[in-house]
């Protein structure tokens, strides 16, 4: 699903976030990218969405070299990731349904499809009950799960996650990691960059750790856990 | 082809929520936008309200250039009875509306007051002016050729000694519409220019605002044209809104000119009647507006939303 050959990345300021990355994830895993800050850890998940290109190696996702994905062909290839944010970034003019909506309105699903499909990742997320909701009115937590539906709604091969429970309690980081893995097991690739190291070592999944824009753990591709 | 289908569908569809959803978000914010489709208005109203006037002189204009006099110098030896006689044979012509007689010592009176040759006259001692005859065609008579007629007719005439049109003025009056008719063009093109830029601030500002939309839809997958979509129609909705705004000052504008007119023209006795907006006028207003609210927004966005790229 995912592999780094080689992966350097400079950005213009000459600032070396990433130093000879080699790495590959199953499709179907699910782990967790660690380090401190500035290690590369978003650097990292940013070269997969393409919003930075990196400056030498090979990167391989979903079977799509990204060298080869030109520009105007980035939108299209996200569609095939969802994101979660630290931050949750939910848009505060609209609904929760809108919010969650956003993915399917972009690809361009009918109505129907999109109430349907809302609604179950809603339901999955545990707040349909709140699908009229403004995120404003919702609490940390649940605004961050209702993130958790948007990354997934549109069932997306790759699922990416920047410091999900960096904002939330132990117990609500923990339940977030837990919903995080549900969808695993149905089958989404799900890399998620946290630098929680406690919480992420009870998940008992693989976690790459990168120091200064090293690879510090390099241990064997791990496949279908 | 069904896949040709299903992305048709999906153009539409995508056209269809980004025109309603703009739509929305201008309803959303109401003062504010309303404050915007106002100026849009107003600059539209301007050209359009000076256009109409224009129409409305030339309206005028047409129906003197119809009924052009006919001056006829009669013969110095003509006295003032034959010469009045002359003005009531002519009356009995259909091709002449009126004949009216201007004796010689009106002439003078009137030649004295306009010429400032009052001491050269003096001087004289005699009159020197003829008796003058001032014909307007009958109404039925319309061509400049029949006119033409009429006027070679009149100089045949024993009495008369020559005949003119007298359209000096009528056509001092177009060059001075055609003054005036270059000058709307100059402004409405100006004004133009002015709608062009407030939309395209408008839009601006409606980027930078909704920057956090912009990089998240962009994450999610949205192509420039779904991103740009919705600003466009706003651009489409502020030149419509204007255009309706413009049509209602000019129609609230032209009503309260509608009685002093016709309190005027009565008094002209003509049946003049104030031109109001047609239906073609409203629909050129509509799409100038129309045109320069997406041309407005559609250089606002290009320029504007390159800058803004996820983060």
């Amino acid at each position: 699903m995912i592999r780094f050959t080689n992966v350097h990345m400079t950005y213009a300021g000459g600032n070396e976030a990433l130093k000879n990355i080699n790495l590959h994830i199953a499709q179907g895993a699910m782990a967790f990218v660690s380090g401190r800050s500035g290690a590369g850890k978003s650097t990292l998940l940013r070269l997969i969405a393409l919003i930075d290109r990196h400056t030498r190696g090979q990167i391989i996702i979903n079977g799509q070299n990204l060298e080869r994905v030109r520009d105007q062909r980035i939108p299209l290839f996200r569609r095939n990731i969802g994101f979660m944010f630290q931050d949750h970034r939910l848009l505060v003019d609209r609904t929760v349904f809108d919010n969650v909506a956003l993915p399917l309105v972009i690809a361009g699903y009918r109505y129907q499809d999109v109430r349907k499909r809302v609604q179950a990742a809603l339901d999955k997320v545990g707040l349909l009950h709140k699908a009229n909701s403004n995120p404003v009115a919702l609490s940390g937590g649940e605004q961050q799960r209702v993130g958790v539906a948007r990354a997934v709604v549109h069932r997306p091969a790759l699922l990416l996650a920047d410091e999900p429970t960096g904002n939330l309690d132990p117990a609500l980081s923990w339940d977030t990691m837990k919903l995080f893995e549900q969808f695993n097991q149905v089958g989404v690739t799900v890399l998620i960059a946290s630098h929680d190291l406690d919480l992420i070592k009870r998940m008992h999944k693989r976690i790459i750790t990168l120091r200064q824009g090293r690879l510090l753990t390099n241990a064997a591709d791990i496949g279908q856990s | 082809m069904d896949e040709i289908k299903r992305r048709f569908s999906t153009w539409a569809l995508q056209h269809a929520q980004a025109f309603v959803f703009s739509l929305g978000q201008l309803i959303r914010n109401p003062f504010g936008n309303l404050l915007t489709v106002a100026v849009i208005g107003i600059s539209l109203a301007l050209p359009t309200g000076f256009y109409i006037l224009l129409e409305n002189a030339r309206q005028v204009v047409t129906g003197w250039d119809s009924s052009v006099q006919i001056t006829l110098f009669l013969k110095y030896e003509i006295d003032d009875d034959s010469a009045q006689g002359l003005a009531h044979r002519l009356e009995q012509d259909p091709a002449i509306a009126m004949a009216g007689f201007i004796s010689k010592a009106e002439a003078l009176a009137e030649y004295q007051r306009l010429s400032g040759f009052e001491e050269a006259l003096r001087v004289l001692g005699e009159n020197p002016l003829p008796s003058v005859l001032v014909i307007r065609p009958g109404v039925t008579i319309a061509t400049p050729d029949e006119n033409e007629q009429l006027l070679a007719r009149l100089r045949q005439l024993p009495e008369v000694d020559s005949a003119q049109f007298d359209r000096q003025w009528v056509k001092r009056l177009f060059a001075l519409l055609d003054i005036i008719k270059r000058f709307v063009i100059i402004l409405s093109s100006l004004l133009a220019i002015a709608v062009l830029l407030i939309i395209g601030n408008t839009i601006r500002l409606a980027i930078y605002n909704k920057r956090q939309e912009i990089e998240i839809t962009k994450l999610f997958g949205a192509t420039d044209a779904f991103i740009q979509r919705p600003f466009l129609y706003s651009g489409f909705w502020y030149g419509a809104g204007g255009g309706l705004i413009a049509w209602l000052l000019i129609t609230i504008s032209l009503r309260l000119l509608m009685q002093p007119v016709s309190v005027l023209s009565e008094l002209y006795a003509s049946d003049f009647q104030l031109i109001s907006l047609s239906a073609k006028n409203i629909l050129s207003l509509m799409t100038c507006g129309v045109t320069l609210g997406l041309l407005g927004s559609w250089v606002s966005v290009h320029k504007h939303l390159r800058e803004i790229d996820p983060s």
